[in-house]
């Protein structure tokens, strides 16, 4: 990890973007996120585009759950989606792997492509779909099974060809677990600690090569030492996927994240029915520290939500 | 009386009735009782003991009847020689045991396919939302409940003649047994595939595998110690059916070794049933060693049972 931080560091900073983060860091004093929590970083480069959002909205039958949202996702950065907790994130989330198939209710309008290809295009398989795009949930869902078999499970049923013990071990080595299971990967899953069996979920999702993974509140349950060695994971694996990342923590979202998008909860006039709008999507240092929305403001430094 | 002190204790006795009231009141409906309801629960208590020593006692006399009434002919003839009138003392359960053993294979290898398909189906596929989905819960529950000697009509009716036309054979039998334990083998499937919890199915499927490679990798592995323990459990009470049986054939004096598809056999039940139903004291000793052969072979299956269960139980 710390190699990758000193090329960041090392990678020059432009005068100007420089000026216009620290500006702004002083007059918003009740941020709670201190600019010394941000990664060093220069600005974002905004490769290709991974996905593209056009007025994509997604309903639980007449609710809604998420309400037009458009908003384009790169290649190689981590994005993050912050919130209100109901606000939509995870279906949101879930809608870029067609993981809402799984709800019978749920269903998306709106356009969503992916490298220009429409993901909920007639053609498209959503099995075609979760290959490519790899999800990481919230709480550990290692399978009851060992922790070989926890790895080549994926590689197996997509069918990739190779020596399965090298793609374990690759996996496991870039998740950061092989040295702690290279002993054991006979033993279950189960007994890992639960850190572990979040990373070995990791190892799980890019033992198949995706090229995207979606993370959905993936160190809730763990602590600050685990929630770091993923962090770095993290920044280690945006080198080759672009990561979609949803958080409760701000700081998480700060020190990880390149680009940051903050969805709120919407209610109607009557208070009947609300839904998930997304209120802002910046580069993170900005959403940050010189957010454009007030109420991006109140919500990161606390006031709200 | 200033209004500050209008949170301070009762101070004068009809409030402290009133509140005393109103205390008995509540704990009357949650449950914390006064002493005459102590002896109401005491004997409730009481019943439910006496429930389970009446049970208890049921089971120990059998058990102790039989090995008193049955412990002269514990030996190896009881096992490997057939049943005959005129040897009595030595007289067997040979055709029995072997009629038992093919109807049970067959039994089981009916089952697990169907019941276990059945249960993957309306666990994993079936939408729920449709009118024929719950049609079939429902069936499926009531079914359960059927008496077995309906389902020896059923069998005798539609599979020892016409359509299926099979005759008097163990194959006949054990489709009959089979029919019968199928909705309980069914109902016990779908508990164990029910328990897999869902984030193992996610999983799966966030990984690219498809639904079919999910159910067969992961939720089918998950829940197989599951799924074994209630076919034995259905398959070990379907041991001692005898009366279905009867009726698709199963005669009562068999001294030949069965084949699954020729007629003529006997099971174990049935042959308890023939020679208890004789006069001589011989037979009825030979009754009750076959009392305590289906005893232990149902002890075995139930074990295995539990051992499956314990050897295989997954904490999720
Ligand atoms: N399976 C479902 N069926 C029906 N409604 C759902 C379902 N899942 C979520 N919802 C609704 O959609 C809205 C958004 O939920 P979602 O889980 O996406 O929020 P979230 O931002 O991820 O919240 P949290 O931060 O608590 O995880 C909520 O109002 C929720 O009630
Ligand atoms: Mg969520």
């Amino acid at each position: 990890m710390t190699n990758h931080l000193t090329q960041e560091i090392a990678r020059p900073r432009p005068a100007t973007a420089g000026d216009v983060e620290e500006a702004p860091a002083v007059q918003h004093t009740e941020i709670s996120v201190r600019p010394d929590e941000f990664r060093q970083r220069g600005p974002v480069e905004h490769k290709e585009k991974t996905f593209e959002l056009n007025n994509v909205s997604v309903s639980y039958g007449k609710a809604r759950a998420v309400n037009d949202v458009t908003m384009d996702i790169f290649h190689q950065n981590i994005t993050a989606l912050i919130g209100p907790s109901g606000c939509g994130k995870s279906t949101l989330l879930r809608s870029l792997n067609r993981m809402n198939d799984l709800i019978p209710s749920a269903r998306v309008d709106g356009q969503l492509l992916y490298h220009g290809a429409d993901i909920y295009g007639p053609k498209v398989d959503p099995v075609q779909v979760r290959k490519v795009i790899g999800m990481v949930f919230q709480k550990p869902n290692p399978f009851p099974k060992s922790i070989y078999d926890n790895v080549a499970f994926g590689p197996r049923t997509t069918g990739i060809k190779g020596d399965m013990d090298e793609i374990v071990e690759k996996a496991l080595t870039r998740a950061g677990l092989w040295d702690e299971v290279k002993d054991r990967l006979d033993d279950n899953a189960y007994g890992m600690s639960g850190g572990q069996q979040q990373r070995l979920c990791i190892a799980r999702c890019i033992a198949v090569e995706p090229d995207v993974i979606l993370m959905d509140e993936p160190c809730s349950a763990l602590d600050p030492i685990s929630t770091g060695r993923i962090e770095d994971l993290m920044l280690e694996l945006k080198e080759r996927y672009s990561i979609v990342i949803v958080t409760h923590n701000m700081q998480q979202a700060a020190r990880v994240s390149d680009m940051t998008a903050f969805l709120m909860v919407e209610l109607t006039a009557d208070e009947k029915s609300r839904w998930g709008e997304l209120i802002e999507y910046d580069d993170t240092t900005k959403i940050f520290t010189n957010p454009g929305d007030s109420r991006t403001e109140d919500y990161i430094s606390g006031k709200v939500g | 009386m200033s209004t500050d002190e209008k949170d301070a204790p009762p101070r004068t006795a009809r409030t402290r009735l009133a509140v005393a009231g109103a205390r008995a009141t509540t704990e009357s409906v949650f449950g914390a009782r006064p002493r005459g309801d102590r002896v109401s629960n005491r004997l409730f208590l009481a019943l439910l003991l006496l429930g389970l020593a009446v049970a208890m006692a049921g089971l120990a006399t059998m058990i102790i009847w039989a090995i008193v009434e049955g412990s002269p002919r514990l030996n190896m003839d009881l096992i490997t020689n057939g049943p005959s009138t005129l040897n009595i003392d030595q007289a067997g359960y040979r055709p029995a045991i072997l009629g038992s053993i093919y109807v049970i294979g067959g039994v089981i290898a009916l089952i697990l396919p169907l019941g276990v398909g059945a249960a993957v189906y309306l666990e994993e596929y079936a939408d729920k939302s449709r009118w024929w989905n719950r049609l079939f819960e429902l069936n499926i529950q009531n079914l359960a409940g059927v008496p077995s000697i309906v389902f020896g009509i059923l069998g005798l009716a539609f599979i020892v003649r016409q359509p299926l036309g099979l005759g008097f054979v163990p194959a006949a039998g054990a489709i009959t047994i089979a029919l019968l334990v199928l909705p309980t083998v069914i109902l016990a499937s779908r508990e164990a595939i029910r328990a897999v919890p869902p984030s193992i199915r996610e999983g799966s499927l966030a990984l690219g595998a498809t639904q079919w490679q999910t159910t067969w990798r992961q939720v089918l592995p998950a829940a197989t110690s599951g799924i074994l323990t209630g076919v034995i459990l259905a398959v070990a009470r379907a041991i001692g059916e005898a009366a279905p049986l009867l009726l698709v054939g199963a005669v009562t004096f068999v001294t030949f070794d069965p084949s699954f598809f020729s007629p003529g056999f006997t099971t174990l039940p049935t042959q308890i049933f023939d020679w208890a139903g004789r006069p001589q004291e011989q037979f009825q000793v030979l009754a009750a060693a076959g009392v305590l052969i289906m005893l232990a072979l149902v002890l075995v299956m139930n074990s295995f049972a539990v051992w499956l269960r314990n050897r295989f139980e997954q904490k999720w």
